[in-house]
């Protein structure tokens, strides 16, 4: 009877020794491979006190560099929150032939290595264009490029909420005699925002930094088609840490906030149950 | 209906604008020469030596991303532990950050002038500009991928086949191997394809600590560029056909896993 019942006897919620190994790897690996290397960069960029860190973040260089970063950065993830929904719209209402590899094709500027990207946009929309169309070493090439690696965030995260959306809701509408714009207007809009937004925050954070698709086909010019991580770049390799640290610091506040806005959004999203 | 054409028109019209007409015609150049050429320019001894680099940086930096993936998410979604938000967010980072950024960071620690680099390479081991740091910088930029695909999975199984395992007398390794792991193997499969696609394919960050040196420290991505930067297109197009191909490959097993968890 009690070598039947043994077993049974073990504490039920004994503290279990994988937990504080998981805790352990993945507290040790975060720091090794993360943390500390971001806490070197920031260090590096203060060495020379705030007013150095200041000086280097508002070099003219620097400053066009970030400006033109967070603007064309802006412009891009608008037109992709329009394209990226259009596209999420007709993925999951539409039918037609092929649909499926459309849908795996959303996917490939994420799955191609950006250099990738740069060389082939350079292909078809820069010198040796078959097409005619020239745009490279232009704001406009750095505008096709960012566009490129920031396709896929609005579309995914669209997606799934527009599956989920009951259709229901729309038929009523149109029932009640709305126009099909009054009802993407008053009715399918209001669902998908949170994700529109999160999607488009998302994009914003990669395009800030975004360096392979860029580099071939903007032409890096300083004050006029050079972006911050390609500034960065070209600081380390003329020697100027200091200055490449601060820049960096900057874009990685960039990001951080833009990763708790989304959090923040998720949440908002959550509590008004979107 | 019409609208609905109209939308269907703008849909695919951005999509052939943006990725398939540029990635066609690229493929085009790489054979317009005939594939005789294509060959030759893919089997030049720095070809050859930057595929087997990249190759075998993404088999290091893969495989620790994998268990490492999954003790964070066990971590994330089976402990209540202080800081967990802020464990939460730093693991998202790489997938925020800019790649140059994170090379200089690593030059800041493993560098000549580095935190620990000169001592390190006083001790003979030579971080920067060497494999070492290409293989941190790939893991980097890899890094949240298992994680993020193991999660959502570990909170919709539950734990209670787990707590039954061990109530029934399981060790916690018994637990997870048969319990645990078989039950998120699809996550961890995707969440490999996806990091497996970004090491492979990683340049800034590569680009920063490598020094890029032919056929020493130039990965499939950097010998693009080299090539590009050399006016040898061609060599560039044949080099990025092989990595297109990578990526289709890619996408194939993004829609197959998809598919089986469905």
């Amino acid at each position: 009877m009690s070598s039947v019942a043994q077993p049974v006897a073990k504490p039920l919620r004994r503290r279990r020794p994988d937990a504080t190994l998981s805790l352990g790897v993945t507290t040790g690996y975060l720091s090794v491979i993360v943390l500390i290397p971001l806490a070197a960069l920031v260090l590096r960029s203060l060495e020379g006190g705030v007013g150095a860190f200041w000086d280097a973040v508002t070099e003219p260089q620097a400053v066009a560099a970030l400006k033109l970063t967070f603007a064309v950065s802006f412009g891009v993830v608008l037109i992709n929150a329009v394209f990226g929904t259009v596209i999420a719209w007709v993925l999951v209402r539409d039918s037609f032939r092929g649909k499926s590899i459309v849908n795996a094709l959303i996917d490939l500027p994420f799955a191609l290595p950006t250099i990738v990207a740069g060389l082939t946009l350079l292909a078809l929309y820069g010198p040796r264009s078959p097409i005619g169309v020239n745009v490279a070493y232009s704001t406009a090439a750095l505008i096709v490029a960012l566009l490129f690696v920031t396709l896929p965030f609005v579309v995914r995260t669209v997606q799934p909420v527009l599956l989920e959306l009951d259709r229901d809701m729309e038929e009523a509408a149109q029932s009640l005699g709305a126009t099909s714009i009054q009802t993407f207007r008053r009715v399918v809009f209001p669902n998908l925002f949170p994700a529109i937004l999160s999607g488009t925050a998302l994009g914003f954070a990669r395009s800030l930094g975004e360096f392979g698709a860029v580099v071939l086909i903007s032409g890096n010019q300083p004050f006029k088609t050079e972006v911050a991580s390609v500034y960065i770049f070209g600081q380390i390799e003329s020697d100027n840490v200091t200055g490449a640290a601060a820049v960096s610091v900057v874009l990685l506040v960039a990001s951080l906030g833009v990763l708790l806005a989304i959090g923040g959004v998720r949440r908002w999203a959550t509590r008004h149950d979107l | 209906m019409t609208s609905r054409y109209a939308l269907r028109f703008a849909a695919l019209g951005y999509l052939a604008a943006l990725l398939v007409v540029p990635v066609g015609l690229v493929v085009y150049r790489a054979f317009q020469d005939g594939v005789a050429e294509f060959i030759a320019a893919i089997t030049t001894p720095e070809a050859l030596h930057a595929l087997w680099l990249t190759i075998l940086i993404a088999l290091i930096a893969v495989p620790a991303n994998t268990v490492f993936g999954i003790f964070c998410a066990l971590a994330i979604v089976r402990r209540k532990f202080p800081g967990h938000g802020l464990v939460n967010s730093i693991v998202d980072l790489p997938l925020a950050l800019s790649p140059v950024v994170v090379g200089l960071a690593l030059i800041l620690v493993y560098g000549r002038q580095g935190w620990w680099g000169g001592w390190l390479i006083d001790n003979g081991f030579q971080v920067i500009f060497a494999l070492p740091g290409m293989v941190l910088a790939t893991i980097f930029v890899s890094l949240p991928f298992v994680v993020r695909e193991v999660v959502p999975v570990l909170r919709e199984i539950g734990d209670e086949q787990e707590e039954a395992s061990a109530t029934l007398g399981a060790s916690s390794w018994q637990t997870f191997w048969r319990v645990t792991l078989p039950a998120i193997r699809w996550g961890v499969a995707y969440g490999v394809v996806l990091t497996t696609a970004r090491a492979l394919g990683e340049f800034g960050a590569v680009s920063v600590v490598s020094g890029r040196i032919a056929g020493r420290t130039e990965t499939m991505t950097l010998h693009v560029e080299e090539r590009f930067q050399a006016f040898e297109v061609q060599d560039a197009y044949a080099a990025s056909v092989v990595l297109a191909l990578l990526a289709v490959a890619t996408l194939l097993a993004m829609t197959l896993l998809r598919k089986d968890e469905a």
